[in-house]
């Protein structure tokens, strides 16, 4: 097969994959958007308006957390979609 | 989507769209963005404190996701990341107490305004001119015989002065192996790290902009590792940041929590996307950021409109 070809042939399956990639990633966010809604709204607002130093912990350990979890998902997906690991 | 702790009301997939572009330039510049965030949150509708504030809690989560990736690419020098994160903590409550001194003599905004143009516009024009320069030198070495080997090693045009800074026998040297640099002052890595951090206090945002230049021009260190060791320093001074605006009452979190979604997925991208570029063409790439924080403070300064 022409490298020309191959090349193209790599360029249409990333973009397949990343298309897939973001189709799931856009229904995790709706759903974790969902979530974050109707479990933690009360609370964190309760925390923000009396305990403004457990609201800081609590806003960091969330950001932090929610980026870990975030990067795992996001790679899983990658090797999921590509079979290999980025 | 009505956020109640700012009491704004943000559509959630132009959060996710401001995340994701940011994160693309966190993951390939090692910078926070705040010079854009904090004026795509003004323009909503959200108070300048919730801006600043909430901005800075994304930066801790878009950094995290991008410092993670270049750690797996062998991009992140831990060591070198811990020692700035100190300076910077120390230069950022500096700058701080610098804006306290100015706001009491009551020309703190004419006085920053003036200070970051002269700072952003030196930034890019001395940027410019060294990668144009290493990449010019590059392309002769490469037709001279020196193979592309040579062309795609990280060189800048400003060694000679990065040497003469390694030379420096302030006592103690440490070694930063993973940076490739076998012995260095810390005096140097905490002047530094201050500096970036006094900028960080006195203009606001992470300082990205200064500090990951001087990381490669001041310190020696390879490109991809100062964009990925940035973005280590930067966890642990914005989540300073982020703790410090929260207790005071200045940080939505779910707006944050909303941003990262979008910022996770552009980290990745652009932390990966620094393999598939050599160190000149990502600092010549990294130009435009500075000039567009000038243009903004321009723009702020000429309308009175503070974006």
């Amino acid at each position: 097969m022409p490298a020309r070809k191959v090349l193209k042939t790599e360029a249409s399956q990333t973009l397949r994959a990343f298309l897939i990639e973001l189709a799931v990633y856009a229904v995790l966010v709706v759903g974790y958007l969902f979530a974050i809604q109707h479990f933690f709204l009360g609370r964190l607002l309760q925390l923000e308006e009396k305990h403004l130093t457990l609201y800081a912990v609590v806003a960091l350990g969330l950001i932090i957390g929610q980026a870990v979890v975030l990067e795992l998902i996001t790679t899983g997906l990658l090797r999921l979609l590509r079979g290999r690991s980025e | 989507m009505h956020f109640p702790i700012s009491g704004t009301d943000i559509s959630p997939t132009y959060l996710v769209l401001i995340g994701f572009l940011i994160g693309i330039m966190g993951g390939f510049f090692g910078v926070g963005g705040s010079f854009i965030a904090g004026p795509a949150l003004r323009a909503v509708g959200m108070d300048w404190n919730y801006a600043v504030g909430t901005d800075l809690a994304h930066i801790v989560g878009k950094s995290v996701v991008a410092a993670k990736r270049h750690r797996a690419l062998g991009n992140v020098d831990l060591r070198l990341g811990l020692l700035m994160a100190l300076g910077t903590i120390g230069g950022a409550e500096c700058g701080a107490q610098l804006i306290q001194m100015l706001k009491r003599t009551g020309n703190v905004n004419s006085v920053v305004s003036y200070v970051s143009i002269v700072i952003y516009v030196s930034i890019s024009t001395f940027m410019i001119w060294e990668s144009w320069r290493t990449l010019r030198l590059q392309k002769r070495t490469k037709k001279s015989g020196g193979g592309p080997a040579a062309a795609k090693r990280d060189e800048t045009s400003f060694k000679h002065v990065t040497r003469a800074i390694q030379n420096l026998q302030l006592k103690p040297m440490i070694a930063l192996p993973t940076s490739g640099v076998a012995a260095i002052s810390l005096w140097v890595i905490m002047a530094v790290s201050f500096v970036g951090g006094l900028f960080s206090g006195f203009l606001g945002g992470g300082a990205g902009y200064i500090r990951m230049p001087m990381l490669v021009y001041v310190l020696g260190v390879p490109t991809h590792l100062a964009v990925g060791t940035e973005l280590f320093e930067i966890i642990i001074s914005a989540s300073y940041g982020t703790f410090s605006h929260a207790v005071k009452g200045n940080v939505d979190i779910l707006v944050a929590l909303v941003m990262n979604t979008g910022a996770a997925v552009g980290a990745q991208i652009g932390a990966i996307a620094t393999q598939y570029f050599a160190g000149p063409k990502i600092r010549l790439a990294f130009v435009p950021l500075p000039l567009i924080g000038a243009a903004i403070v321009i723009y702020t300064l000429l309308t009175g409109h503070k974006l």
